[in-house]
């Protein structure tokens, strides 16, 4: 599979000097073609700030320090975003990579009119169309999405929280990117119009060819809706693997905790358990490998040395990668 | 439409009870503009020249505290605002009217003009937080923490003198007659800088503080992000999303500050002796000139109603959100 993103060694931290805090850490991700990469992990993993980072909308204090994130666009040569001068940067945002965030309540400006804000998008990057095709096209994406496009002329206030959702969708797939982040799109919303919303996004992405980061911390609905899931703890990936790979046997003692806390619909009965313990204190990262201290399988080389993210020595380690002690790695991935 | 209104029907009210006040509260302050008189002669007024001026005043005691209210509300009606005491025989809404336009333009266009520049300031200050619109911040403060009349009387300290280009009082030069020609005008333009400068000093801060305050809060809205993430240029989402959003209250203060044009700043005026509406209030208050000080009452409590209508209708215009359906 074509690779459409690449992300290599990115390094976020919030504020600068002693006090600033690693969010992101040596990360090295690769989204392919038509793909939907799952990132899971808990509040504070860090995999909000790796999607903010790779668009640079990170807010001060974030700043990237290092790594790159090379884009592959449908024509032309791979660049690196991290690089794009600020004029390049905006005609790169929303055309390649389009974004749908957290908060569905939010996204959209109070005051302004759905049909406004569907089309200067399209003002600000066809600056060449006229007024009825940018209309036309804001009406197409709303039908798409399934939203009546008589609701153009509403404000966001007189939609429900899942079809302003649906709008950003709309919105977000509007200039046909080939990569769409979607951060917590339906957390806001309740279960039954998450699966309907969901599934609807699958369904657009069969159609129209887009890859797909979805982030979010619930572990079953990637492994229902995205191809590969990536798993990351303290601002490293310490899994990544097909997603019904990590579902059948997840090799990270972390992501194996993630599974065991949410019950599954079919198949038999087990346990459920949660992760003792709390989240890693960015600011205060333990040494080693930063899940040990709440590690039921922590030994020896755990504290002292950081585990390196590369193919276990699985049967099927060629298509997946871990970052743990108990699976030495061969070689590193990247 | 509804919505519309009952704002109107609650306005009509409130007028009503502030009319009613006004009525009241000049009559419940002890003494009347005969008795100054009085004591203004010493007691050498004879006791059939005191009631003559009773009667002239038309303060005679036939009448009732009733029959005066309705009376009140004839006159009203008819737009007579009754004869002034210490102008006399002046009709009230004669000296209003000569004093207003003073007011109003030099109040009403240094409030624009303070609140286009506060804004804008406040915009950029707000948008680019963290840069040197900051150092703007601390001198602002102290600004907006200095009432308009000690400002006023430092620049008269300050700023006039028998040689300096700016007049210590007045409104117009005093050997010039008011009219629309191009000796007044220059004199009455050079007359209200000082007083121009000291209200829009005093009152811009105000406007920078709230607008780059709103502009801090806004920008933090998950919609700027997306706005951002969109790629919409840094302009586009600075006016359109951000400023757009964070003017809402400002409008509603601008509304307001608009109301208070005309009883606002009766501080500077008496500072400037600035022949407007304050300093006509302050001598019909130390002659007891109850018709006059009702005149202007009405004329302050009118334009403050008018001005929180306004303020309604802007938000009504400017937010979706107060509009409601059907």
């Amino acid at each position: 599979m074509e690779p459409v993103l690449e992300i290599r060694n990115l390094n976020v931290e919030y504020g600068l000097g002693d006090k600033a805090v690693r969010a992101v850490r040596d990360v090295n991700l690769t989204l392919h073609k038509g793909e939907v990469l799952g990132l899971a992990g808990e509040s504070g993993s860090g995999k909000s700030t790796l999607a903010y980072g790779l668009t640079r909308l990170l807010a001060p204090p974030g700043v990237i320090t290092g790594g790159e994130v090379i884009y592959h666009p449908e024509q032309g040569e791979a660049y690196d975003v991290l690089g794009l001068s600020d004029r390049a940067l905006r005609a790169f945002r929303w055309a390649e990579t389009a974004i749908v965030f957290q908060g569905a309540m939010n996204s959209l400006n109070p005051v302004h009119k759905i049909s406004t804000q569907l089309t200067d998008v399209l003002k600000a990057h066809e600056p060449k169309m006229s007024e009825h095709s940018r209309n036309a096209r804001a009406r197409e994406m709303l039908k798409l999405v399934g939203i009546s496009p008589d609701r153009m002329d509403a404000y966001p206030h007189q939609l429900s929280g899942g079809m302003r959702q649906r709008v950003m969708i709309g919105m977000a797939l509007i200039l046909q990117p080939q990569v769409v982040i979607m951060d917590e799109p339906t957390t806001a919303l309740d279960v039954v119009m998450q699966r309907q919303i969901l599934g609807q996004l699958i369904e657009l992405r069969e159609r129209l060819g887009f890859s797909v980061i979805f982030i979010t911390h619930d572990l079953s609905l990637l492994v229902e809706f995205s191809n590969r899931i990536a798993i990351m703890y303290g601002g490293r990936i310490v899994e990544e693997a097909p997603a019904a790979t990590i579902y059948r046997d997840a090799l990270h003692p972390y992501s194996k905790g993630l599974l065991s806390s949410f019950p599954a619909l079919r198949g038999p009965r087990r346990e459920l358990a949660g992760i003792p313990g709390s989240p890693p204190d960015l600011a205060g990262m333990p040494s080693g490998c930063s899940f040990h201290p709440r590690c039921p399988k922590a030994f020896e080389p755990c504290a002292p040395h950081i585990p390196v993210l590369g193919r276990p020595d699985t049967p099927d380690g060629a298509a997946r990668s871990v970052a743990c002690w108990l699976h030495p790695t061969e070689q590193p991935v990247g | 439409m509804k919505y519309f209104l009952q704002r109107i029907a609650f306005y009509l009210f409130t007028a009503w009870a502030a009319i009613t006040l006004n009525f009241f509260i000049p009559r419940l302050v002890p003494g009347d503009p005969v008795q100054s008189l009085i004591a203004k002669f010493r007691g050498q007024l004879s006791t059939e020249a005191i009631n003559s001026l009773y009667v002239l005043f038309g303060l005679d005691d036939d009448k009732g505290l009733w029959q005066q209210y309705l009376d009140y509300w004839a006159q009203l009606f008819r737009g007579d605002l009754g004869l002034s005491f210490t102008f006399f025989p002046s009709p009230v809404s004669q000296i209003i009217g000569d004093a207003l336009p003073w007011t109003v333009l030099l109040v009403g266009i240094t409030t624009i003009i303070s609140f286009l520049i506060g804004t804008s300031l406040g915009v950029l200050a707000g948008w680019r937080r963290g840069s040197w619109t900051d150092g703007l911040l601390p001198v602002t403060t102290f600004f907006s923490s200095v009432p308009y009349f000690w400002l006023g009387i430092i620049a008269i300290y300050l700023l006039t003198g028998p040689d300096s280009f700016f007049p210590s009082s007045g409104g117009f030069d005093s050997s010039l007659v008011p009219a629309w020609d191009q000796y007044f005008i220059p004199s009455a333009l050079q007359h209200s800088l000082l007083p121009a400068l000291t209200i829009l000093i005093s009152s811009v801060s105000g406007w920078i503080l709230s607008m780059r305050n709103m502009m801090v809060t806004v920008s933090s809205e998950d919609y700027i992000t997306v706005a951002h993430a969109k790629g919409l240029s840094e302009r586009r989402v600075a006016v359109s999303y951000a400023a757009r959003n964070a003017l809402l209250p400002n409008i509603s203060g601008f509304a307001l500050s608009l109301g208070f044009i005309v009883g606002g700043t009766l501080l500077v005026e008496i500072v400037f002796s600035y022949p407007g509406l304050g300093f006509i209030l302050l001598q019909a208050l130390g002659a007891k000139d109850y018709p006059l000080m009702q005149g202007i009452f009405l004329v302050i409590t009118i334009s403050v109603l008018v001005a929180n209508l306004l303020a309604d209708l802007a938000y009504l215009l400017l937010d979706p959100r107060t509009r409601k359906e059907g």
